[in-house]
């Protein structure tokens, strides 16, 4: 019975996770972009949702009360938002500058998150964040059920649109742009507005994916939104196969598997002194992966179908 | 405002300069933003500390464990550094034979290089706080008391030290790349690597040269920032930022644009804790990088994007 | 005696795509050879793969006799394979000087600075300014920089890709004749040429590449009169005739 529970909440989290990854296969997957600041989208997403769904507290600006579903839209808009100021400003660059500028507003909005104490509740954050279903809050299994219902809904609806998109003359183009931007250009497509258009698109995804996580687990701290996250979600993506949606998700679910269980044979293996130092050895364990992936089978597990990206694969030295 | 301000931040723009001089070699003649170059720094600094635990002890036994002079440290610490220097340059090294040169070699995307440094500096970070755990610790216990130094400010010998040693090594190096052979095969590479091959430079070997310098310049920064704050596994993460906007902001490529990047980042950090409080300082270099990349996105002596 | 050759060779810039498909040939020490043929046709990617800047995808190259194929670059640069490539061939962002102080680090140490002298005296043109930036230069005047530094090593052989190309007809007169005085030094030669008739004036012997393969390998008088060039050039398909 316990086991059913936390099964569906920890299927639930690695849903979350899945759309952060849908997310951000829309920006490097399909598009080559590389975002190292994941959290920050999801964080902004998260706090987003909070302010407009929560109801009015003294000691805080904001707390709008309104429907969940509106600070879901909210949120996605306020990713997307971000994306494109950020997209804006580094996207026609080297592709590295966007890297940079992304790790850049993870470390800002980390401090926003801290520091903006009347906004965001500072380092404490904001809890009692309104659920879905919390009428039957009191049936764990239920209500866990429900919001992994829930949940695999979103996925599903982001999955099928996505891939929509991607056979979608729009798909083609970025596609054609991401493996040859001269060629695409003559054909005159304007490649730095559409990999806007795909960075923001993941933004906004990312964003909702934090709404939604914030409002299944029931509270936000800056905490939550370290740059391990983005990490975490990176190393989904790249196991499970840029490119390919399917492949997202399944990254999503194995990564988020393999953390679980990493992380529950350290409390066993370790005394509980030494668990805060063992649960270094996790994120090492993650690190070697990405790596060791990207230099054997950079196509990750599930590759994409039409065509092994150009970014991925091996080219001549010259 | 005290005029003091000046000088904490030239202090700290010190080790933010040395820091991104290894950053913007590295950036330019192996094409990639290094992710790990901040674990360097904190990898240097751990190393050192290291050595010098098992040297303390020795050189007290000889009678030379003294703090040298007026400074916090005896000379268990210059004799470590040469060694913890050492140790992170065969770091380096071998990070570069088992994955940056074989992604190199493969044809990868920069952006899989990149993708690459990010995890690995991830797993580096946690190495570190696996072996030595997250709790702070120190170079030397002394304590210093800060001597007027004129205009008001005060500075301990240590601050001091670190801002000669950096202008020393930023000299000596600016020397090697502009008069040396080596320092010119490194401005071919960077400019085109292929080429350089056709004019007979060995291309592995000025990456090699590359690294030794990058990472010999970290360890010493990483010292310096242990000397004078504390050591943290997570030190090199959070001087990341910094030290790529200090090398974007003096221009990829550029050595003197690196050293001065980092003391305008340390400048504009030591003012922002003044004026609007020490929480916010982590953000100035965000702030930094995005007016460079909106008002000149190549850099104070940057040549191309 | 044989300075350079190739066998079965297939080079490109895709494993899976080779651009030179199994290419033969042999050239004695002292020739010179033009290698001729239509815009596309891997005359490039040919002798840069040689020079160990594409990667080979099959068969093999020798250098005076010894196996080079796969040998880096700047190893052949050491062993005497001077390399001039078709576009970005001097170091623009370097001083005229330090380009050819590169390429002196490859001589003995007490020949250098006679040797960059000679190369001064060559082409006079480049002592103008020698620590302005190569960048400065003229079109013309950066081919001389890229011929300077490929000579200043004495190379015995030198491969050259299109080194009059978008220089005026009397600069080109002046690169092949300087080019006609190495070749008498005993330099044997590899040219990549468009201006065929410049070409054909200079070498002995010609190869004509299409589509990647070896066309035709004979002597240059055979291919004075146009048709049969063009004939080659247009080998089974039909496509403008080079100029
Ligand atoms: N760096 C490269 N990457 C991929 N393909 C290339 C590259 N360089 C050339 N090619 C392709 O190789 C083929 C042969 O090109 P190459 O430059 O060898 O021809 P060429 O005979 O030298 O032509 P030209 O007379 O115009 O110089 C062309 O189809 C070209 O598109
Ligand atoms: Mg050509």
């Amino acid at each position: 019975m316990e086991y059913l529970a936390y099964g569906a909440f920890f299927l639930t989290l690695a849903m979350t996770y899945s759309i952060i990854c849908l997310g951000l296969n829309v920006q490097w997957g399909q598009t080559g972009l590389f975002n190292v600041g994941v959290a920050a989208f999801v964080g902004i997403g998260a706090y987003t949702s909070v302010l407009l769904t929560t109801p009015e507290t003294a000691d805080r600006v904001g707390g709008f009360d309104l429907p969940i579903a509106v600070g879901w839209i909210g949120a996605a808009l306020m990713s997307g938002l971000i994306s494109f100021f950020v997209g804006a400003l580094t996207i026609r660059m080297r592709s590295d500058y966007l890297a940079i500028t992304t790790f850049g507003i993870a470390i800002a909005l980390q401090l926003c998150f801290q520091n903006l104490e009347p906004l965001t509740g500072g380092v404490f954050g904001v809890g009692f964040i309104p659920r879905a279903f919390s009428g039957i809050q009191d049936d764990a299994l239920l209500f866990n059920y429900a919001n992994l219902g829930l949940a695999t809904l979103l996925v599903v609806a982001i999955y099928v649109v996505l891939e929509h998109l991607a056979r979608s003359p729009w798909g083609r183009v970025l596609r054609a742009v991401r493996e040859d931007e001269t060629a695409a250009q003559s054909l005159g497509k304007n490649p730095t507005s559409l990999r806007l258009q795909a960075f923001v698109l993941g933004g906004a995804i990312m964003g909702l994916a934090g709404a939604v996580q914030a409002h299944f687990i029931g509270f936000v701290a800056p905490a939550n939104y370290l740059p391990m996250m983005t990490f975490q979600v990176w190393a989904m993506l790249i196991v499970g196969g840029s490119g390919n949606n399917k492949g997202a998700i399944f990254g999503a679910v194995l990564v988020w598997a393999i953390w679980a269980l990493s992380g529950s044979l350290i409390s066993e293996l370790f005394p509980p002194d030494q668990q805060a130092r063992a649960a270094s050895l996790q994120i090492v364990i993650i690190g070697v992966m990405l790596c060791l992936i990207l230099l054997w089978r950079p196509q990750g597990v599930l590759p994409e179908r039409q065509s092994i990206s150009k970014h991925l694969g091996q080219r001549n030295e010259t | 405002m005290s005029p003091q301000v000046l000088i904490d931040g030239l202090i700290a723009g010190a080790t933010i300069g040395l820091g991104a001089i290894g950053l913007t070699l590295t950036y330019s003649i192996l094409r990639f933003a290094n992710f790990t170059h901040g674990d360097f720094l904190a990898w240097g600094a751990y190393l050192t500390l290291t050595v010098s635990g098992f040297l303390g002890g020795l050189l007290a036994g000889l009678g030379i464990g003294e703090p040298i002079g007026p400074f916090s440290f005896g000379w268990g610490l210059p004799l470590s550094l040469l060694a913890g220097a050492g140790l992170t340059i065969v770091l380096t090294l071998i990070l570069d034979k088992i994955l940056f040169g074989q992604l190199r070699r493969r044809g990868a995307d920069t952006i899989i290089i990149v993708m690459a440094s990010f995890g690995a500096s991830m797993a580096l970070r946690s190495v570190l706080e696996f072996i030595y755990t997250a709790n702070p610790q120190y170079l030397t216990r002394e304590l210093q008391i800060a001597q007027p130094v004129g205009f008001g400010m005060r500075a301990t010998p240590d601050q001091l030290l670190t801002i000669a040693v950096t202008a020393l090594l930023v000299l000596a190096l600016h020397l090697v790349v502009t008069r040396s052979s080596t320092g010119r095969s490194m401005r071919a590479v960077s400019e085109n690597p292929s080429l350089a091959g056709v004019y007979g430079i060995d291309v592995q070997r000025v990456i090699r040269v590359t690294w030794v310098i990058g990472a010999g310049l970290a360890c010493v920064a990483g010292v310096m920032s242990g000397l004078l704050v504390q050591i943290r596994p997570y030190m090199g993460f959070d001087l990341l930022l910094p030290l790529f906007a200090a090398a974007i902001l003096g221009g990829v490529g550029s050595i003197p644009g690196a050293l001065l990047g980092g003391l305008i980042i340390g400048l504009a950090e030591a003012f922002t804790v003044q004026i609007v409080g020490a929480e916010w300082r982590a953000g100035v270099a965000f702030v930094v990088l995005v007016l460079v990349l909106i008002i000149r996105p190549t850099g104070l002596f940057g040549r191309t994007v | 005696m044989t300075a350079l050759a190739v066998k079965g060779f297939q080079a490109g810039y895709d494993p899976d795509l080779p651009i030179v498909k199994g290419v033969s040939f042999a050239v004695k020490k002292g020739e010179a050879v033009t290698v001729l043929g239509p815009n596309g046709a891997g005359k490039s990617t040919l002798i840069k793969a040689i020079a160990g800047q594409v990667a080979c995808l099959g068969g093999q190259v020798t250098l005076g006799g010894d196996d080079i194929t796969g040998v880096p670059s700047y190893a052949l640069a050491k062993r005497g394979l001077g390399f001039v490539p078709q576009t970005e061939n001097i170091f623009a962002q370097l001083t005229i000087r330090e380009n050819l102080q590169i390429a002196s680090e490859l001589v003995e140490k007490r020949r250098r600075a006679g040797q960059i002298d000679k190369m001064f005296d060559m082409f006079p043109d480049l002592k103008l300014r020698p620590n302005d930036l190569a960048g400065t230069l003229s079109g013309g005047q950066r081919q001389m920089l890229a011929a300077a530094r490929a000579l200043l090593t004495d190379p015995p052989v030198l491969m050259l890709d299109e080194p009059s190309a978008g220089l005026s007809p009397k600069l080109v007169g002046q690169v092949f004749e300087t080019l006609a005085r190495v070749h008498a030094a005993g330099v044997t030669l590899i040219l990549v040429e468009q201006n065929v008739r410049a070409a054909l004036g200079l070498a002995s012997r010609a190869l004509v590449l299409v589509d990647g393969e070896l066309a035709h390998d004979g002597p240059t008088d055979a291919l004075q009169d146009s048709t049969t060039l063009g004939r080659l050039f247009l080998g089974n398909r039909t496509r403008e005739v080079a100029r």
